[in-house]
């Protein structure tokens, strides 16, 4: 076979492979996988009213006392789900050690920690997506107290309900136990509601 | 609990790798297959179109051009692609997409899609449209991943065969990749991740209503048609700009467990292919023990380093591993089994970002890469990586006892010997001088914006060892969009991918071109212990000979001063 030859079969096949590859694959995925799990595909969009509230796969910021604090973002200026990244700060960084000693001497005086008190790293830490929708639960049980004063719960009722949204590991080997921050909000929400302020 | 994590992985890699390797055999020597009668018609309408007769083999040099041209084709679709991106129809819309997609991004990113690199100088979700990320790059993850496997065959062919003047078809093992692998089992990896959690769907920029009255906006898009086969076709490009680590892309424990799945199975189990193919059961499965073990040792010294929980947040009264980067749901031994798996594999799809890694830590990614992704590696082209270096240590051992050196009864002569010792110098000469340049140049300098020092060094040793090894992930520390680091990694890339192809298929011929030499008592067995020792030997000492100065001048030295 000449050059010219291979040219052409080169440019049939990457013109034809596309088409299969990058339009019948996606588009029978489509027909298929929205089908089967139409929540998934969607998003995993959280209502609530009528109004879309959030994912269940994305975190968003809360600052409010009334609930549990997700993990610092880097993600645009917080949380910004056009715009996901880390800090990919170096662990000698200053800036990085700068910006713990900064994160957790807020994070101990939120939650009415002592100055030296312990913090969870997960607290302290930005995560690589910056969207992290979870929080460890050692990190979980710290903000009880505050959360449960700051809504004029019991403490008690408070930790039983952080118990119920926390997940064990996947199949009980897999990843880590996790608090999923909006699940655990909108809980608290449900059983007590907060006036907008 | 991390430990039963990876060794649950390790023990499905290697027991998928078993009928995973069979089947591939199967397949390749177009044997009967299960999936024959859906397959078997669309496979001939393909080789009508594109005019070929499958029945027609190629020698070493054809199926080389082949394969070069099938990867400029693609290139040259894709660049143009992006280059009208802009004007296509669809979401996201225009105020989101603020990264320009300036002539030499656009070049980058499609010499980075069509080498199975997906190194990416910019973030998906505010770059492309979504017809972009379906059109081209779902598109060359499959095409790229498949060539890549279409080489690997062929190279196995190589050994398998005598006095043979061809190694295969390429547009046969091409669209053999396509529709008896990858495409199935995309299919079924795919929906999976749908039902964990993955979208698909082609809706606007969601926006969200936030419980404290704010408003967030949720990047959208048809996610789960990139994210297997991104992993399956060891390319790893995200469709986000925090690649893995977007609670999108990868969205519970289990989804990063499949994913990491689909990136080590097949690679790992060409050693299996290998050694039926060439009937050296025995030697494949070393291989294989090569790989096991290698990947083992980095595991466990990543493991070690970012399990701790970092010294000077330690002072701080701070407790944990090192969570800076990673995600909670994966926590340190997701994250580390991730950066492992996708840095042995040839795959830039990493979920947590290794900037943020301990020195150690990171040096256990840069050096799987820099030692040419033996261990699994990429799709097709991790077999001939570890098969390469095996064969300069064939070589050496040869010299210790003093006979020709033969490896599955093919000789080595000085011209098999060059090739491979070529093959092994490639990727040092290539990425020791780009960074070096990068290191020497203004232009280069600036790209460092996050990090000084010795981070960032590392920062610049690592972009070119990802870009040779044809692997993508990047540390994001490094400002990498610039007309500077667009071209010379590009360069870098097509070097890993053409240079180091090039030498394996010549060598390949040779071999085929050869009888197959009967074993005598001076022969080195490829399948015993004492010549698994040898090559991992073999690949630490080229390894440690190629990089230990500049590994000191990186992670070594940050480690020195912690």
């Amino acid at each position: 076979m000449k050059l010219r030859e291979h040219v052409r079969v080169a440019v049939l096949s990457v013109i034809s492979l596309t088409l299969v590859t990058g339009c019948i694959f996606p588009l029978a995925l489509f027909a298929v996988g929205r089908l089967l799990y139409p929540g998934q595909a969607a998003g995993s969009l959280v209502t609530r009213d009528g109004v879309v509230i959030g994912s269940r796969l994305i975190g968003q910021n809360f600052i409010r006392p009334e609930y549990f604090h997700p993990r610092p973002s880097a993600a645009g200026t917080g949380y910004d789900g056009t715009s996901s990244g880390g800090t990919n700060l170096g662990p000698s960084n200053p800036k990085l050690i700068e910006g713990v000693r900064q994160l957790a001497d807020d994070y101990r005086g939120t939650n009415g920690l002592s100055q030296d008190a312990d913090v969870p790293i997960d607290a302290v830490t930005r995560s690589g997506s910056g969207l992290d929708p979870h929080i460890s639960p050692r990190n979980a049980a710290l903000q009880v107290p505050r959360v449960a004063s700051a809504r004029h719960m019991g403490k008690d009722v408070v930790r039983h309900m952080l118990a119920d949204h926390t997940k064990g590991r996947q199949l009980g080997f897999m990843g880590q136990p996790r608090v999923s921050v909006l699940e655990l909000n909108l809980a608290l929400d449900r059983v007590a509601p907060l006036t907008p302020r | 609990m991390r430990w039963l994590e990876y060794i649950v992985f390790l023990a499905l890699v290697v027991g998928l790798a078993w009928p995973t390797g069979l089947y591939l055999a199967r397949v390749f020597e177009r044997r009967p297959t299960f999936l024959d009668p859906a397959l078997r018609p669309i496979e001939s309408l393909l080789y009508r179109f594109f005019g070929v007769d499958s029945r027609q083999e190629m020698s070493a040099g054809v199926y080389t051009l082949c394969f070069v041209l099938f990867s400029a084709v693609s290139t040259g679709g894709l660049f143009l692609l992006l280059l009208v991106q802009r004007w296509l129809p669809g979401e996201p819309a225009d105020r989101y997409l603020t990264t320009p997609m300036t002539v030499d991004l656009a070049l980058n990113t499609a010499i980075s899609f069509a080498t199975t690199t997906t190194w990416q100088a910019y973030g998906g979700e505010t770059t492309l449209r979504y017809l972009t990320q379906l059109l081209g790059l779902v598109s060359q993850n499959f095409l790229a991943g498949a060539a890549g496997l279409a080489l690997g065959i062929a190279f196995i062919r190589g050994f398998a065969r005598e006095r043979s003047a061809t190694l295969g078809n390429f547009w046969v093992d091409l669209v053999r990749a396509l529709l008896w692998v990858l495409l199935p089992v995309a299919f079924v990896g795919s929906l999976a991740l749908i039902w964990q959690g993955v979208p698909l769907n082609l809706a606007p920029y969601t926006e969200a209503h936030t419980l404290e009255g704010g408003v967030q906006t949720i990047a959208q898009g048809p996610v789960a048609a990139l994210e297997f086969i991104k992993n399956l076709g060891t390319n790893g490009g995200g469709f986000f700009n925090a690649n893995g680590a977007h609670p999108f892309e990868n969205p519970t424990p289990l989804a990063n467990f499949l994913v990491l799945l689909a990136i080590a199975v097949l690679p790992a189990s060409l050693t299996i292919t290998f050694g039926r193919m060439t009937g050296r059961r025995r030697a494949g499965r070393l291989l294989l023990a090569v790989m096991v073990g290698l990947f083992a040792g980095g595991l466990a010294l990543c493991d070690f380093a970012e399990g701790a929980t970092p010294p000077r947040l330690a002072d701080l009264h701070v407790s944990g591993g090192n969570m800076e980067g990673k995600e909670v749901r994966f926590g340190v031994g997701g994250s580390v089994l991730a950066a492992v798996v996708t840095s042995n594999g040839a795959t830039g799809s990493y979920n947590s970002m290794h900037g943020s890694y301990e020195p150690v830590g990171v040096l256990v990614p840069l050096v799987n890469m820099l030692l040419g992704e033996v261990v699994f590696g990429g799709l097709g082209t991790g077999l001939y990586s570890l098969v390469m270096i095996a064969l300069v240590a064939v070589f050496l051992g040869g010299l210790m006892i003093g006979r020709t050196p033969e490896y599955l009864g093919k000789k080595i002569t000085a011209i098999e010997t060059r090739l491979a010792v070529l093959y092994a110098l490639l990727t040092p000469a290539v990425v020791l001088v780009l960074a070096a340049l990068a290191l020497a140049t203004n232009a280069g300098r600036a790209g460092l914006v996050t990090n000084p020092g010795t981070r960032g060094f590392t920062e610049v040793l690592f972009a070119y060892a990802s870009s040779m090894a044809n692997n993508g992930q990047n540390i994001a520390g490094l400002d990498a969009n610039s007309v500077f680091y667009n071209l010379t990694t590009a360069l870098a890339m097509l070097v890993g991918r053409f240079g180091l192809a090039a030498l394996a298929l010549a060598l390949a011929g040779r071999f085929a071109a050869q009888r197959r030499w009967p074993t005598t008592s001076g022969t080195l067995p490829g399948d015993s212990a004492t010549f698994g020792v040898l090559v991992l030997g073999t690949i630490l000492l080229v390894g440690a000979l190629s990089f230990l100065p500049v590994l000191a001048l990186g992670p070594i030295a940050e480690a020195l001063r912690h």
